[in-house]
């Protein structure tokens, strides 16, 4: 016998304890998702509201924007990752840092220099251990991403694009999340984000639908000043929510799986530990059989 | 102008994480960088920029609100209004004595950088809407 029944005992209590641990954290993550996901739905309407206004003022006037200009030499490229800031979820967190290593390997090759932002301490975890520069990161929502966490992290690259590249600037901002398509696949994908290339609202407008021609108070440029900050940061709100979305589905089924696991084991040690005893009273059985022959014929032979 | 008993306007008030107030209105009047302006159905489209930050609604019931919208955009175009504000709030949810305070206190932290500026205009935007309820 490889193990003793006592020691196949304590494992089978230790692999229960852990078992009612992910048991747990998958009805946690579980009642999560189905918040994050109304969550997810309630920042629609802006976001679609505000796409709407920014093709609008894209497509009637013809206002060039530091925001949508695009460097003819781009030199430097801001690539915002984002990771969760816990694990038990899964390949989640090094899948989408795998695709961001992915979109830094084509930068390279296209010779841009990267600039780091992170979001999520998994993300921050994998950087600092490579000694890599961090441009700026944030950590501590990654599963409720607040719009004013959003707004931060959009005034940073806003702020980051619109300084010259010679001065430390880039020249353009790509991010990296996990889209969450379904409760069973969630993609790591990769959007640029500036310079901003306007996305048409979902409905098109109709071939025969006469467009309006707007009036903008104060002027288009200023309202494209005001909008288009506002743009950015629910575009990064919009790629936050998806990323949690998708990191509570990833936590739920990885501790799904673990659950599953967990019970098989447990059923296998259950075995592996009925075994043993059962080894053990046929060995006890087997010793007082013998002894007794032994004694019985002892007892004859001196006769 | 004549009174258009069927047009009425389709006003949605929308802040950043979920909508605070949707349905029929018959006028619109927020004040934007350029002025007050007053906008009733079968307005020509409009962007504009809001300053102020309280829009007022006359609903088809003839009720009616003021609403906060600090640092917000309107947009008008074939009878819908979008008024968009990341903190937009109903008037007759704020509490007027605590949106005082937090005025004060916006005040007294100073007014140097943007986003104290930021504070003190969102906090002016809340009273403003809660003083017009009230």
């Amino acid at each position: 016998m490889p193990a003793t029944l006592r020691q196949l005992r304590e494992r089978r209590a230790s692999v229960s304890t852990i078992k009612k641990l992910t048991r747990a954290m998958e009805l946690i993550a579980a009642s999560r998702i189905v918040k994050a996901q109304q969550r997810a739905q309630a920042a629609g309407p802006y976001a679609r509201e505000l796409t709407r206004a920014v093709s609008a003022v894209a497509t009637f006037s013809n206002v060039d924007h530091p925001l949508t200009t695009e460097n003819p030499n781009p030199k430097r490229a801001a690539v915002l990752l984002i990771t969760s800031d816990r694990g038990q979820a899964g390949a989640y967190s090094s899948s989408v840092i795998r695709e961001g290593e992915r979109l830094n390997q084509l930068l390279r090759e296209d010779e841009k220099e990267i600039v780091p932002f992170l979001s999520g301490r998994k993300g921050i975890a994998y950087y600092t251990f490579r000694q890599r520069e961090v441009a700026q990161s944030w950590s501590g929502d990654s599963d409720a991403p607040s719009f004013t966490r959003a707004r931060e992290i959009a005034d940073a690259l806003i702020e980051a694009f619109l300084t010259p590249t010679e001065e430390g600037g880039v020249d353009e901002i790509h991010i990296v999340f996990t889209r969450f398509v379904s409760m069973l696949t969630q993609r790591p994908d990769v959007i640029r984000l500036l310079p901003l290339e306007v996305v048409e609202g979902e409905e098109a407008p109709e071939p025969d639908d006469v467009l309006p021609l707007y009036e903008f108070e104060p002027s288009a440029e200023d309202v494209l000043d005001g909008l288009l900050p506002k743009y950015v940061a629910s575009r990064i709100h919009y790629c936050m929510l998806q990323a949690a979305a998708s990191e509570l589905a990833s936590r739920q089924r990885a501790m799904k799986s673990a659950t599953d696991n967990a019970q098989d084991l447990i059923e296998r040690l259950t075995r592996e530990a009925n075994q043993a005893r059962q080894a053990q009273i046929t060995q006890e059985i087997s010793e007082i059989v013998g002894g007794a022959g032994a004694l019985a014929d002892a007892s004859a032979g001196s006769e | 102008m004549a009174e258009e008993t069927t047009k009425h306007l389709e006003v949605a008030l929308v802040a950043a994480e979920r909508v605070v107030w949707e349905g029929q209105a018959k006028i619109v009047i927020a004040r934007t960088t350029d002025g007050d302006v007053g906008i009733l159905p079968g307005h020509a489209p409009l962007l504009g920029l809001l300053q102020g930050g309280t829009v007022q609604v006359r609903t088809v019931d003839d009720e009616y609100f003021v609403a906060a919208a600090p640092d917000g955009f309107i947009s008008v175009a074939h009878d819908r209004v979008s008024i968009l504000a990341e903190n937009a709030e109903m008037g007759h949810d704020i509490d007027l004595e605590e949106a005082k305070r937090a005025l004060e206190q916006a005040q007294s932290t100073g007014t140097d950088s943007e986003d104290e500026q930021e504070q003190v205009r969102l906090a002016e935007a809340r009273v403003r809407a809660a003083e017009k309820t009230s």
